[in-house]
């Protein structure tokens, strides 16, 4: 089965989860023995040999790096003049010249199914569904209303989910609070939406090793102090400020938690603004954006890991924390959590009760031990495979694929 | 005249003081933890206590009522957990009512147990039998009875606890009739409990006989669903006939709780006893009775504490992580500052904490198998349940301060 894949972004050119799942779903895809070819708007050396990767256009990805990506949607405009192909560097300009490369590239290129994973190539899904006739279908790994936290969003954004999703001959959803949303906000009906939950390999987080990059921390550790981490972008939709605010009530009760906060964002001067307003600046740490050793040891530091995201669609990093022996707290309104079930969980605005179990975790090791134990069980049984396999009966079940042997 | 069998029918009653999710920011302030200001609450026990007595209690009661004046032979014994009883007086003196006007007819029998439904047996022997004692009180003051034989929680038993039931002169013990136990006995006997030198007698529960009932009733996939009271009867016919007692141990609440009136087991119910009868030499016993009236057939021997929980038929279900083994070790060594301080709120509180429930619902062995669903909680998780006993239980050691020294005190230094 030849894949057109639309994605993009790609590790270690991603900003965020997104690229993560994309990649993990094709190389397990790719043990099964589907053929898959990964359009990408940019030109990057990547070691992956187990799939075929186009460049749409010769951008480097350090350079798009440094205009608004996939997550910065409340940038999107349309007023660039659709008929110059000089492609201007902003968000349409970028999506206009993958969706004309792709057009271009089906003149020769012949797949079975497309595959396209979030708006900004769902317009080129499109256009590659018209021009080939082969079955589409449309990966949602976030809405627009997800992006835009407890807002409605950018109505150019849902105009061209809203096109994809209804022309899509199949959506997949990464939870079923995403297969919710698309229901509900999209009209979509339900019986086109496959729940596909997004998964993690044991030995991903084995490959680097652990460094000492907090040094800071492990002192405090030593004196009693225990470590909340949070790893995310620091947007609207991760409800940051909903943490922060726990974390003041936290520090009434027991100063010796500190909040380890990973990500860079938009919000990031407000949170800052607002620990120092509620005077527990001392307790919250930020790193700003983090890859590698680093980004590992922030999870290797942590006691536990909270998400408290006020609408997440999987959440990918708490899987990751999973399996770094943390306790895990989840947001109700993070898909992840369908997945697991060795976690507390509270509403995103319930600061009180989030207050409440971070000081709970903190203060009985007997609950610690067993959260981070009971998770950890359930994280040794996910795997991408199972994914994978998900993935290729959904595809069985598009009437016209045609399998080419 | 055939042989004499009975069926010997015992039920549990029980309700927990559910502890509302009690917070950190309560403790110290706030020094009630059971009852819930919601009434619709998942931990409202008023709401919870008012379902149960209209959907199983008065139903079952009035039932029950019936059949023995309709069958002289018709008997049953009870378990009444004091905390049960106290919901009751409380919340529905009509149960209660029905409840009395059961025991009055003196052909039911009320067993001893501890007041709060505890584990106490397994942490302090001082408390455990305080706690017998407070039952014991109870169970005359109610019901104008004393009790001759003794269940200790969730049917727990090892040589132990027989040994400590015949020195306090019970006739009587109950206990599950686990296979490896018994190896190729039968549970269908009564038996004597090795190292007990006095009379005491031990009765063990048929499970599959007791279970075919209490779990398998409305289950449409069993293959001899629906059951019904001749087909029961049938199987206890078709015993060998040297085997005595058949002994169907379940939870009360099986009868209209567990099993919805819906499912038809108050039909059940009502032919069961008729059809039963209907065979020579058939009859209904009460534990004690049957304890005194049957020979023992054998002694057996139990050396690892045995109940009638879950597959593994141990106390795992309880003591089985980390979490369980933490709340119930501070519960229990609060114990010698609880009583010291004298203070008659506090040690009813801390005794409310000692019910078994609450250990309970954070059990996660489920989790191996998946089965989350498998375990009713009134938590969203068992962790949620640790979180609000553990703050139940940090308020109860801050006013144990308080009583020692007389004065406020931050909890923070405790």
């Amino acid at each position: 089965m030849k894949i057109l894949m639309l994605g993009w972004e790609l590790p270690p050119h991603n900003s965020g989860g997104l690229g993560v799942a994309c990649y993990q779903l094709s190389r397990a895809l790719a043990r099964t023995g589907a053929d898959i070819d990964f359009v990408l708007p940019y030109d990057a050396e990547h070691s992956i040999d187990f799939m075929k990767i186009t460049p749409a256009s010769p951008i480097t990805a350090e350079r798009l790096a440094t205009m608004p990506g996939a997550y910065d949607s409340y940038c999107y405009t349309c007023k660039t003049d659709d008929c110059d192909h000089t492609y201007p560097s902003d968000l349409r300009g970028q999506q206009k010249r993958y969706t004309d490369f792709v057009e271009r590239y089906l003149d020769t290129a012949q797949p079975d199914v497309i595959h396209a994973h979030d708006w900004l190539t769902f317009e080129a899904a499109m256009k590659a569904k018209i021009k080939t006739g082969k079955p589409m279908v449309a990966h949602v790994h976030a809405t627009e209303f997800d992006r835009s936290g407890e807002h409605s969003g950018n109505p150019l954004v849902h105009e061209i989910e809203q096109q994809a999703l209804l022309m899509a001959d199949r959506v997949v959803a990464v939870s079923q609070v995403t297969k919710d949303i698309i229901v509900r906000g999209y009209n979509i009906p339900a019986d086109k939406i496959h729940v596909i939950h997004n998964s993690i390999d044991t030995d991903e987080m084995a490959d680097i090793p652990y460094g000492d990059s907090y040094a800071y921390l492990h002192e405090m550790k030593r004196h009693g102090y225990k470590v909340v981490v949070s790893l995310s972008r620091l947007t609207v939709q991760k409800g940051l400020r909903y943490l922060v605010q726990a974390a003041q009530r936290v520090h009434t009760i027991n100063d010796k938690v500190l909040f380890l906060i990973v990500g860079d964002g938009e919000l990031r001067d407000e949170l800052l603004e607002q620990s120092a307003e509620l005077g527990i600046s001392q307790n919250i740490i930020f790193t700003g954006f983090l890859r590698g050793q680093r980004w590992r040891d922030a999870y290797a530091i942590g006691d536990m890991f909270v998400m408290p995201s006020v609408s997440e669609p999987f959440g990918l990093t708490a899987l990751e924390a999973a399996g770094m022996g943390n306790a895990v707290l989840l947001s109700k309104q993070s898909g992840v959590g369908e997945v697991l079930h060795g976690v507390l969980k509270f509403d995103f605005w319930d600061t009180e009760k989030l207050a409440n179990q971070i000081l709970a975790v903190a203060d009985r090791p007997a609950l610690q031990a067993s959260l981070s134990q009971d998770v950890r069980a359930e994280f040794d049984r996910l795997s991408w495979a199972d994914v994978a396999d998900k993935c290729q009966s959904m595809y069985s079940s598009l009437r016209r694929v045609e399998v080419t042997l | 005249m055939s042989k004499q069998r009975a069926i010997v029918l015992y039920l549990h009653v029980h309700q927990p003081f559910r502890v509302r999710d009690y917070t950190i920011f309560e403790a110290g302030h706030d020094h009630n933890y059971f009852f819930d200001a919601n009434y619709h609450s998942r931990t409202g026990n008023e709401q919870i206590l008012h379902k149960v007595a209209a959907k199983s209690y008065i139903p079952t009661n009035k039932k029950l009522l019936e059949i023995l004046k309709r069958h002289p032979e018709f008997k049953i014994s009870l378990s009444i957990t004091g905390t049960v009883l106290e919901q009751l007086e409380m919340w529905s003196p009509e149960a209660l009512q029905s409840f009395k006007d059961l025991i009055a007819t003196g052909r039911v029998e009320v067993l001893a147990e501890t007041y709060y439904h505890s584990l106490a047996f397994f942490y302090s022997r001082f408390e455990f039998e305080k706690q017998v004692r407070m039952h014991h009180d109870k169970v005359q003051q109610l019901f104008g009875v004393q009790p001759t034989a003794f269940r200790n929680t969730e049917l727990s038993y090892n040589n132990d606890l027989a040994y400590w039931a015949d020195q306090a002169g019970y006739k009587a013990v109950i206990t599950e009739g686990w296979d490896p136990v018994l190896g190729w006995r039968s549970p269908n006997f009564v038996y004597k409990p090795r190292y007990a030198d006095g009379d005491i007698r031990l009765l063990m529960k048929n499970y599959r006989l007791s279970d075919d009932i209490a779990f398998r009733f409305s289950d449409k996939s069993w293959k001899e669903w629906p059951l019904t009271a001749e087909k029961f009867t049938h199987w206890v016919n078709a015993l060998d006939e040297s085997q005595t007692n058949i002994n169907l141990f379940m939870d009360y609440e099986t009868f209209g709780e567990h099993q919805w009136s819906e499912t038809g087991i108050f039909d059940f119910l009502e032919h069961l006893p008729s059809e039963f009868l209907k065979h020579d030499g058939n009859t209904f016993m009460t534990i004690t009775e049957a304890a005194q009236k049957f020979e023992p057939a054998d002694a057996v021997d139990v050396l690892q504490t045995i109940t009638w929980a879950d597959t593994e038929r141990d106390l795992t279900a309880w003591t089985g992580n980390a979490m369980q083994q933490e709340a119930l070790k501070e519960l229990y060594a609060l114990e010698h500052d609880v009583l010291r301080s004298g203070d008659k709120q506090l040690i009813e509180d801390w005794r409310r904490l000692q019910t078994s429930d609450h250990v309970y619902y954070m059990c996660t062995k489920w989790f191996s198998d998946g089965d989350v669903h498998a375990y009713f909680s009134p938590y969203e998780s068992p962790y949620d349940g640790f979180i609000a006993f553990s703050n139940a239980l940090r308020d109860v050691r801050l006013r144990t301060l308080q009583a020692k020294e007389g004065g406020k005190k931050k909890w923070h230094d405790q």
